[in-house]
Order: structure tokens, then sequence, then C-alpha cells
């Protein structure tokens, strides 16, 4: 007994590995990764990522003895007044859970990435960024794994920016690409300062927190929760909304939820990984690793929970009017995010954390889907216009909605179901996931946060439903368009199926999206009992047939009707008209602009920023202040010049310097004496 | 507490009474022979008028330069001769230091060729 | 009687000494070609006096009846100059072979000028004040002048002997006027008289006056700085280096010693004239550093200014609260100027050798291009320099400002940071000639030149991260002091 206590202790203590693992990996790519070629450069990559999966499944096995897990400390970091921070790592079924996740879908990108981007770096003609990819993409796993296993406030803060760091060098990874040659940075920066906007709110809790609370550890914080929930509920309040601000940033929520779509201008595996299955996810984990302070506020869990019903319906709106196979699934991510954001609002913290886990596999998979079939398109667009000048991102036929050689428009797909069956299936098994379709993964994960919805606010669960359906449809609508009917262009017509580095990690994330529902499957709920050991569970989750099969129904009514609208007579040529866009009218064409928000955001926000920037920045700064400054700087220069000529170079000069400073030295003294 | 200075200030009454008899008592009594070189200001000195910018060999500071510094780091042997006896061996084991160190310089600069006038 | 722990508490000065005496002679048989060896032995001195400072660093002795005394202070500035030395002998080896000028008897000179430092650190009575003083003074008019061929070398010599030699005289008739007002040498008997209220204040105070006249001198301050920038321009760069890490470190070493034991009492009128200076020191400095195009030149200013930024916490020197402060965060800065200065010399030296003398800001255009790490070595020092925040600069920089401001001196406080801020231009200058300006340099880097330059800037990064270390040290070496 005591050796296996031996044994599970040395094992929590390879936690540093998560993160020094892909560290290692960025050296060893950084040192010497020009004289590895491609193959070299990817498999360590994906070893580093595979060994930090390793380690959290050590991690896994080790808490299974162990419930408690433990705190690792690697050293102190910084030590000033009563601020004592160190660098611990914490090891809970929590966060090895986080790991679990993160480091294994990583892995799987890893490897999907070396046959993607080998194709990609090859089309966007720039074949020596290859290796550019490989380290941002370990830093990523890096700074996500410094997030999920930090043990106070500020180290998880250092892994949220390294994320945000990561997201923004990725996005911006063909960053003179995109439209008019600055479409990639654009969003880069676009993503780049809204969570900025949303780590402003997270800073400002964490500063609200240790000022309250005198420390940033999160055990020692939780534990003095009910004392001041107690005596300061406000400033609980305070703390959990600027949270939550911090929140709809990095987990793409309303109000903040804008950069996400545009994210996609990153790389295919950037988009499945970063923005769909890991680094979005981590304003959920935030929230349900502080859940004792949402728990202790309920008006803020309030706020929570409709924030994120609300995302759900009005993001699966948007998404029924994209074109772009990536846009869809972008809105797709945030309308799910907003599912799990209102679990945990609802107090539903394991059935969030369980739709976090299949959702990261389902939405993995359909993202590396869709960068096959883009792949496959981008094949066809090259074998089928044999070398026009055709690069999809230079955006220099962008004139009217459609264009013609644009890989990602789902107007110019069809029929590729015949010519990529493997994508085509594993994307179907990925829609009906995310669809929520029994018996896959995301029937069982859905359905917990409707029970949890049903049991808490009547108004809720109808918004959940009414989004869940929305899911469905456009996942109907999606998987039609693209992979029925007949090819509408002629890269549709000549695309290829991927090889097989790109199709086994599909394979592996497809078998997941089935058998994911088994985590927490009804009646066994395992989930569940693996993280009571760290979270407070207030009501054990119960599954509700009638709920499950209202659930399914809906879901097969939304299938059922998509087919009506888009599989009994398919889009005729990539310029037909959607078929819903007659019936609907300008609700369509709102659904197409994302409801203008962005726009509404120019003119509310930004515009009227940009002018009180212009004010600033012109007549303020460069008339008032710059010429008080440049007249401190002339004024500066012409004294120097001045006192430059008492240098005479004169040695008794210099003596006469020094005397007349004893003399001034001594007659100060003896007038004060 | 003035009459320990008083021995002093018989000295210096002595000494100027001397001077004067001396000089009173030469010029009384001397013969008076005076002649072109005589009536110079240095009788027996040189020359006193001459181009100013005459040249000096270098060579004559380095050693006049040597013999001050030599010569006065020696004078240190006379205050300790005087009490070597009370001071005792490590009196003289300071001593030989100090006059090893000297031996240092004087190597360095024998060495060095400081000592040979060309 | 000598004692052998009189002997044992200044065991590593006697080290330096006697290894330059044998030095001197063994060099006179070693061939001019070979002159590495002697570079080398110098070396190989100071390594075992760093030894045996370090092994008797901890004790704390009063040796040769009050006249030296070895604490954690003399310990810490040992360490800080027999580094100096080493580097400055890496920095010269190929430096004077270069120019032509290698004698042994530069290391030797060195040397002598260590063992007077060292010697100041430990000083415990005012005629070892000034022993120390002319012992380290010396070796470096000769050292100053040793390019003897150049004239520039010569006139810098001239002038740093002729005035230092003014300044040492202050020094020695402010030790006479503090022995009339006291009947004592030694800091011990000084203080019991100064306790016991029998000394003649007015001739105390002038004393004290002209002992600061003398150190101000040998640290820079104005309005005693006018030597500097010459002196700086003239000698050879290695040397140039060596005094502006070691030998202000020295006159800081013997101000803090004397002006913290002896003259506490007399703050009252000190003070206003130490604000002063200090004011003086980091306006003029900062101010007439923006207006040099010569490098040399530019941090012979800069040396200035940053003394004045140490005389700033120094100010307080009489309030017992913060004075533990003053002296940790002096130390701290000494340690962090000196790094990065050796940096910064180090990359003259290596840009000097193209151009032969003088270096202006044009000879720098393009080598952040060329030689990338040249380039980003300097931007670290010149950040630090700059004390741009969380660089070892700023580090040292915050906690002497912070001791100004416990100690009460907030206006100086201030002029001290709005210096500070315009000194970011003429740092921040060197970077945009070396990264932004087109130019084709040529450089041979010697490799313990380049070692110099490669442990300097890592050695500020790091100390960048992990600050305290160093000021640990140094308030440990705080606690010994009187």
């Amino acid at each position: 007994m005591l050796f296996q206590e031996a044994v599970m202790n040395s094992t929590f203590s390879l936690v540093p590995l998560v993160v020094f693992l892909p560290i290692l990996g960025i050296l060893l790519n950084w040192l010497f990764g020009k004289r590895l070629g491609e193959k070299g450069i990817g498999s360590i990559a994906s070893l580093a990522a595979g060994g930090s999966f390793v380690v959290s499944v050590l991690l896994a096995l080790a808490l299974l003895q162990n419930h408690e897990g433990a705190h690792i400390p690697l050293f102190t970091w910084i030590s000033v007044g009563n601020l004592d921070l160190s660098w611990v790592f914490r090891v809970d079924t929590l966060s090895v859970t986080m790991m679990l996740v993160v480091s294994g879908v990583s892995t799987l990108i890893h490897v999907y990435s070396i046959g993607y981007m080998h194709e990609d770096v090859r089309h966007q003609g720039e074949p020596k960024r290859f290796r550019r990819f490989f380290i941002f993409m370990n830093l990523f796993v890096a700074a996500m794994m410094i997030l999920v296993s930090a043990d106070n406030f500020l180290m998880l803060f250092v892994g949220w920016e390294g994320v945000g760091l990561c997201s923004y060098l990725l996005i911006g990874f063909w960053f003179e690409k995109g439209e008019g040659g600055l479409g990639n940075a654009k969003a880069a920066k676009k993503a780049f300062i809204t969570n900025r906007i949303g780590d402003f709110g997270l800073l400002i809790a964490i500063f609200l927190i240790f000022w309250n609370f005198g420390t940033l550890n999160f055990a020692q914080v939780f534990e003095m929760v009910p004392s001041v929930a107690q005596t300061q509920p406000g400033v609980l309040m305070a703390i959990t909304l600027f949270m939550l601000l911090g929140v709809t940033g990095k987990s793409a929520q309303i109000p903040l939820y804008v950069w996400l779509p545009d994210a996609m201008a990153g790389p295919t595996p950037v988009s499945a990984l970063i923005h769909a299955a890991t680094m979005v996810t981590a304003g959920v984990y935030l929230m349900v690793r502080t859940q004792v302070m949402y728990m202790a506020v309920p008006g803020a869990q309030q706020v929570v929970a409709w924030v994120g019903a609300i995302t759900a319906l009005f993001a699966g709106l948007i998404a029924l009017g994209q074109f772009d196979i990536k846009k869809v699934l972008a809105y797709s991510t945030i309308s799910q995010l907003g599912f799990m954001v209102a679990a945990v609002g609802l107090g539903a913290e394991v059935a969030a954390i369980f739709h976090l886990t299949t959702h990261a596999f389902f939405k993995a998979l359909l993202f590396l889907s869709a960068g096959s079939v883009i792949l496959g398109m981008e094949h066809g667009l090259e074998a089928g216009s044999h070398g026009h000048g055709s690069n999809h991102t230079d955006g220099s036929n962008h004139t009217d909605g459609i264009h013609h050689d644009d890989p990602q428009d789902m107007r110019n797909m069809g029929g590729i179901r015949k010519k990529m069956p493997i994508t085509f299936i594993v994307y179907l098994i990925g829609a009906l996931a995310l669809a929520g379709i029994a018996p896959f993964a995301g029937f069982f994960s859905k359905d917990e946060i409707l029970v949890a919805a049903n049991q808490g606010n009547m108004l809720i669960f109808v918004v959940l439903v009414v989004a869940a359906f929305l899911t469905a449809f456009y996942m109907g609508r999606q998987v039609l368009m693209v992979f029925f009917g007949d090819a509408r262009s002629d890269a549709a017509k000549h695309a290829k199926e991927s090889s097989l580095l790109v199709t086994v990690p599909l394979m592996i994330l497809a078998l997941l999206s089935v058998l994911g529902g088994g985590l927490n499957f009804p009646g066994v709920h395992t989930l569940e009992y693996w993280l009571e050991h760290t979270l407070e569970i207030p009501h054990a989750t119960e599954f509700i047939v009638p709920i499950a099969l209202g659930s399914l129904a809906v879901a097969l009514v939304a299938i059922f009707l998509a087919y009506l609208v888009y599989g009994r007579k398919p889009l005729a040529s990539a310029k037909a008209a959607d078929p819903l866009a007659k019936p609907l009218g300008v609700f369509f064409r709102w659904m197409n602009q994302k409801f203008l928000v962005d726009e509404l955001y120019q003119a509310v926000v930004l515009g009227p920023y940009k002018k009180l920037a212009d004010f600033f920045a012109y007549p303020v700064d460069q008339g008032v202040i710059d010429g008080l400054v440049n007249g401190m700087g002339s004024l500066t220069v012409s004294l120097a010049g001045a006192l430059r000529k008492l240098q005479t170079g004169f040695a008794r000069t210099y003596a006469l310097s020094i005397f007349v400073g004893i003399i001034a030295i001594l007659v100060y003294l003896l007038t004060r004496i | 507490m003035l009459m320990e200075f008083l021995p002093l200030l018989i000295i210096l009454l002595l000494a100027v009474f001397i001077g004067v008899f001396v000089v009173v008592l030469g010029s009384t009594f001397g013969p008076k022979r005076p002649g072109q070189r005589k009536n110079s200001p240095y009788e027996s000195g040189m020359v006193p008028y001459g181009p100013a910018k005459r040249r000096i060999s270098v060579r004559y500071y380095l050693i006049a330069v040597l013999f001050i510094l030599f010569d006065i780091e020696v004078v240190f042997l006379v205050p300790w001769a005087v009490v070597v006896r009370q001071i005792g061996v490590p009196g003289l084991v300071f001593m030989i230091i100090f006059v090893l160190i000297l031996e240092v310089a004087h190597l360095y600069a024998w060495k060095k060729g400081a000592l040979e006038w060309d | 009687m000598t004692r052998m722990i009189d002997i044992y508490s200044i065991l590593p000065v006697m080290i330096v000494a006697g290894w330059a005496l044998l030095l001197l002679v063994v060099d006179l048989w070693i061939p001019r070609h070979r002159k590495g060896i002697t570079a080398l032995l110098a070396a190989i001195g100071l390594a075992i006096a760093l030894g045996f400072v370090l092994a008797s660093s901890g004790n704390t002795i009063l040796g040769f009846n009050q006249m030296v005394v070895l604490d954690g202070f003399s310990s810490f500035m040992q360490v800080l100059f027999l580094v100096s030395g080493m580097v400055a002998v890496a920095l010269a080896y190929d430096y004077i072979q270069r120019m032509n000028i290698n004698h042994g008897e530069f290391y030797v000179l060195m040397m002598f000028s260590i063992a007077g430092m060292m010697l100041m650190s430990q000083a415990y009575n005012l005629l070892m004040v000034f022993l120390a003083l002319e012992l380290l003074s010396i070796p470096l008019y000769v050292l100053t002048g040793f390019a003897r061929t150049r004239l520039e070398s010569e006139e810098a010599s001239l002038k740093y002997f002729l005035l230092g030699a003014f300044a040492s005289g202050f020094v020695l008739y402010g030790t006479a006027l503090i022995f009339s007002a006291t009947g004592q040498l030694d800091f011990v008997g000084i203080a019991a008289v100064v306790t016991a209220g029998s000394a003649n204040s007015v001739l105390f105070l002038i004393g004290a006056a002209l002992l600061l006249v003398g150190f101000g001198f040998k640290i820079a301050a104005v309005p005693f700085q006018m030597w500097t920038p010459d002196v700086y321009q003239g000698a050879p760069t290695p040397v140039t280096a060596f005094m502006s890490v070691a030998v202000k470190a020295a006159g800081f070493a013997a101000l803090m010693r004397v002006f913290l034991v002896l003259f506490p009492s007399l703050s009252e009128h000190l003070t206003p004239i130490l604000w002063v200076m200090a004011a003086l020191t980091m306006i003029v400095g900062n101010i007439v550093a923006l207006a040099q195009n010569n490098i040399k030149r530019m941090l012979a200013y800069s040396a200035i200014a940053h003394a004045g930024y140490i005389l700033m916490a120094f100010v307080a020197f009489g309030n017992g609260e913060v004075v533990g402060n003053t002296v940790a965060a002096t130390l701290f800065y000494l340690v962090a100027y000196g790094l990065t200065s050796f940096g910064a010399w180090a990359l003259v030296i290596v840009i000097e050798r193209e151009y032969g003398k003088g270096i202006l800001l044009d000879d720098l255009a393009g080598i952040g291009k060329h030689y990338p790490w040249l380039g980003v070595a300097m931007l670290v020092f010149m950040l630090s320099f700059a004390g741009v925040p969380l660089t070892m600069g700023f580090w040292g920089k915050f906690y002497l400002f912070r001791t100004a401001v416990q100690a009460g001196y907030i206006g100086l406080a201030i002029i001290g940071l709005l210096t500070s801020v315009a000194s970011a231009y003429y740092y921040l200058r060197v970077v945009v000639y070396m990264f932004m300006k087109p130019g084709e340099p040529k450089l041979q880097i010697n490799p313990w030149v380049s070692l110099v330059i490669g442990v300097a800037a890592l050695a500020v990064l790091l100390l960048s991260l992990i600050p305290w270390t160093i000021l640990e040290l140094a308030s440990r070496a705080v606690l010994l002091l009187q």
C-alpha cells in the first residue's frame, strides 16, 4: 500500500511534463527544424503533444487510486508583500479531464496537420512556414496546459494570455493573404483586440479577488467565498460578472463573439484545435473551476445562463444563413459554447464539461473533415483549371457574394459524397453527433443540459430547444449542400480523397464521436462520479425519458425539414439562391449578414471610439502634447549645447570648476554655522 | 608655557646676530677689488643668461627621478635603525620585505635599461 | 604587535599587491609577442584573491589596531573589484595588441590599482583611506596615458593626473582638519570623540566637506566631473571600462564607509549639499549626454548621470532608518551598472577595432543587421541603462528611488525620474542607429571580448528576472557596516 502511494505521488509529480514536453518540442524544432525536413518536424511536434497525452493518461490512472489529487510546486515566482505566487500545478479530476481532452485532441490534430500543412504551404507558396506552424501549435499546447493545470488565478491568466497569443499568431498564419492582402491580418487583429476586452474583465476580476481575498490561490479563495458572500455579496457579484466578461471574450459569447467567425482565416487544423475544440472552451473551464463563486451569487448565475442561451439561439440563426463551410461550423461552435455556458449558469457543471468533451471530439472532427473537403476542392481546382491563376485567399475576385473558385463556398460543392467517401462518412458521423441524434455523443451531453434547463428555468429550456432544432437543421443543410446532389463547379467535379495521414485521425475522432456519450452514460454517470472529487454537484443528473425522446424528435424533425428544403431539390448551380431566401425574405438576408452585428459595433462602438481617438491623436496629442514635448526637447537640446560649451578641454577650467564647487560648499556651510 | 620656547628665541636672535655680524665684519675689513666677473650676480655659478630653451637629454631626468625615488625610500632605513633593537625580529622581517620591494623596483629599472645612458 | 588575524584580514589585498610585484619581475622575461601570458597570470592572481575573499567573507575583523576592517561590505566590494579586474583583463588582451601597446605593465598597473580599491573598501582610518586613494589613482593616471603614442591619451593622462592630484590634496587637507578637530585618525576614535561632543565642530564640518569634494571627484559628481568625458574618451577603452565600473565603485565605497561611520551627525548640514550635488549630477549628466555624437563621450556622461542616481539615494545617509536600504540599493546598482557598463564598453571595443579611435553614432549603422547578436546584446544594455521596466537597470533605479522616497526626498526622486526619461532618448538612439540605419560594418570579434559581451548580456537578462538574489546579497553586506 505504501509502495503504491509512493508510485502514485511520483506519478503526480510528472505533471510539469505536460507543459515542458511541448516546450521541448518547440526547442527541438526551433534549433534543428531546418535540418529535419517536414516529416521530422511534424513527428517531433506530434510526439511532444502525444507525450503530454501519455502523461495525462498516467495522471488519470494515478487519480483513480487517489481521488484527491495533488499540488505540485515548481518554484516561487513572485513574492512581494503578501502577494506570494508560486508556480504550482494542480492535479485533480477536473484539470486532468481538461488535460486529456486538450492533449488527446491536439495529438490527433498534429498528426492530421502533417498531411494538411504539407498541402497547404505549397498551395500558398511558402513551404518554409511549415516549421513555424508546428512551433506555434506546440506553443499553444504548452499554454493551454498551463491554463488548465494552474493552481492560482495568475498562472491561469498566464496560460489564458498564452493561448490568446497563439490564437493571434495562428489566425494570422498567412498574414499577408486574405482580402486585399490584409484580410487575415485584420482577422487576427480583431480576435486579439476583442479578446483584450475580455481579458480586461478577467484582470479586473483577478484584481478584485486579490484585493478582497488577499490571495490568488484557488483553494484559499474558494474557502473564503462563503464568508465573503455573507459580508460583501456585491463584491462577489462584481467579480463573477467581470469574469463573465472574460469568458464572453475567450469563449465567444454575446457580446464578444464576433471574432470567432473571422478567426476561420487561420489554417483549418487551427480552427479545429483552437477555435473549436480547446481554447474557446477555456472560458467554460474557468467558470466551472470557479463554480463556488458563481453558486454563491444566484444573480450572476442567472446572467450567465441567459448569456449562454441567447448566444446559442442567436448563433444558430446566423449559421443557417452562411455559405462558407467553415463559417457555418464557426457559428455552430459559438452556439454550442452557448449551451455549455448556459449549463454552467444552470448549475450543471458536469453537463458543461461533458458537452465540452464530446463537442471537442465531434467539432474537431467536423472541422478537420471540412479541411479535408477543402483540400479535395483545392485539388480539384488545380486539376480542373490547369493553373490559370487561382488563389482563393488573395480575394481578387470578391465582387459579388459568390465566387466560383472559392473552395470553401458550399454553393460550389455538391456531390462530394462520391469523390471523397471516407470524408463523407466521418463528416456524417460528426454532423449527427452535433445534431444530437442518438446514440452519438452529442445526444447525451446536450440532453443533460436540456434536463438541467428543464429543472431550472423553463424559458431557457425553450430557447435551448429551439437552438437545438436550429443545430440539427443547419447541419442537415450543410451535409446536403456539400455531399449530395451534383457537383456545381469544376473543383467539386475533380475533388479527390485526402491521404491517410489526414483521414486516419478523422476516423479516430469519428470513433470518439460515436462512443463519447459513454463517458457519462445515463444511469452510469462515470464522468459525474469522477468530477465529484473536485466539483460540488448540487443535484445528480437525471435521465428523463420524455425530454430525451423530445429532443431526439426535435432533431429528427429538423433534419427532415432540411431534407425537404435542400435534399429533394438540390441547388441547381452555384449561382442559384438558397431555397430559404425567398420564403424568409429579409430575415434570411439578415441571417446571411450576421444580423449586421459587426456593422452595429462599427457604428456604435468603433466609430465613436475612432473619432475620439482621432481627436486625441491629432489636435490633442500631435498639437498640444507633441508641442510641449518637442518644446521640452528643443529646450533640452539647447541647454545641452550650452552646457557642452563649458567643457572647454582646458584642465584649468576643470580645476576652476572644482574650486568653484568647494567655495560654494564652504560659503554655504559658513552661513549655516 | 611660553618659557618652553625661550631657547628657540635665543637661537633666533643668535642667528640673526651672527649673520649680520659676519657681513658687517667682511665689508669692514675685506679688500675691495671689483672687476667684470666679480660684479656679476653669481660669482662662481653658471652663466646666468643665454638661450632659454636649452635641450637636456631626457635620460638626465630619468636618472634624477630614480635617484629621488630610491633616495627617499632608503631614508626610511634611518628611523628603523634607531629603534631596531626595540622592535626586534619582526621589525627586521618587515624591513627585509621593504628592501625586497625596493629591490623589485631596482631590478625593473635596471632590466628596462633605465640606468644606461644610451 | 602584528597578529595572524591582522594578516588574515587583508590577505586578499596582500595577494593582489604581492602578485603584482612578482608579475612585474616575471614580465621582464616574457617576450613582447607573448604578453598573453602576463594577462593570464594577472587573471590567475585576481582569481586566487577572489577565492580568498569569498573564503573569508562573512567574518568581521578589525585588524592592525583598527586601521582596516573586514566585513560584509568590504567583501562585497572586493568581489566587485576583482571581477571587474578580470573582465578588464579579458577586454584589454586583444585591444592593447591591436593598439600596439601590449606591455606587461598594463596588467601590473591594473592589479596595483585593484589592490588600492580593495584597501579602500577596508580602510578604517583616514590615513589608510588616503593611502588607498593614492594607490588606486596613481596607476590609473599611467594607464590612462598608456597609449602614449596617441596624443589624446597623453592629454587625458595629464589632465587626470593634475586634477586628481588637486582632488587628493583636498582629501588630505580634509583629513588634517578632522585630525585637528578630533585628535584622532582612526574611525573608532573619531566616532568616540564626536559622540562625546568634544570635537571642534567647525573644523570637523569643513574637513568633512573637503573629503566630500575628494570623493566627489572620484565618482564624478557635478561640479567635480569635468575631467570625466576627456579622460574616458582619451584613455584606452578597456581602461575606460575599468574606470567607469571599478573606480566609481571604489569612490562610492569610500564615500559610504567614511560618511556612514563618521558623519551621520553632520547630516543636517551636508544633506542639502548632497541634494544639490545629486540633482546637478543627474541633470548635467543626462542632458549633456543628449548632445553627444561620440559614443565614448556619450557613455562618459551617462556614467556621470548614473553616479547621480546613486547620490540621490545617498542624500539620506544620516537617516538611520533608511540607511540600510541606501547601502543595499547602492550596491545593487553598482552591480547592475557594472554589468551593463562592461557590456556596452566591450561593444565599443569591438567596433573601435575597425575605426581605430573615436566612434561616432554613424559608425554603428548596420550592425544590428549584420551582427544581430551584437545588436541584441547592445539593445539589452541600452534598455537596462535607460531603466526600461523589468530590466536589471530598472530594478536598480527602482530600489534607489524607493530609498529616496522613503527618506522623503520626493522632489529629488522626481528630478531623477524626469532625467531618466530623458536618458532613454540617447540610449535608444544608439539602438536606432544600429538597427535602422543602413551600413556595411566589418568587425572582427575577439573571442574574449565576445565572451564578455555574452556573459554580461546573459547576466543582465537573468538578473532582470531574479533581481532579489543580488539585493539579498547586498542587504547582507549592509548588516556589518557600522
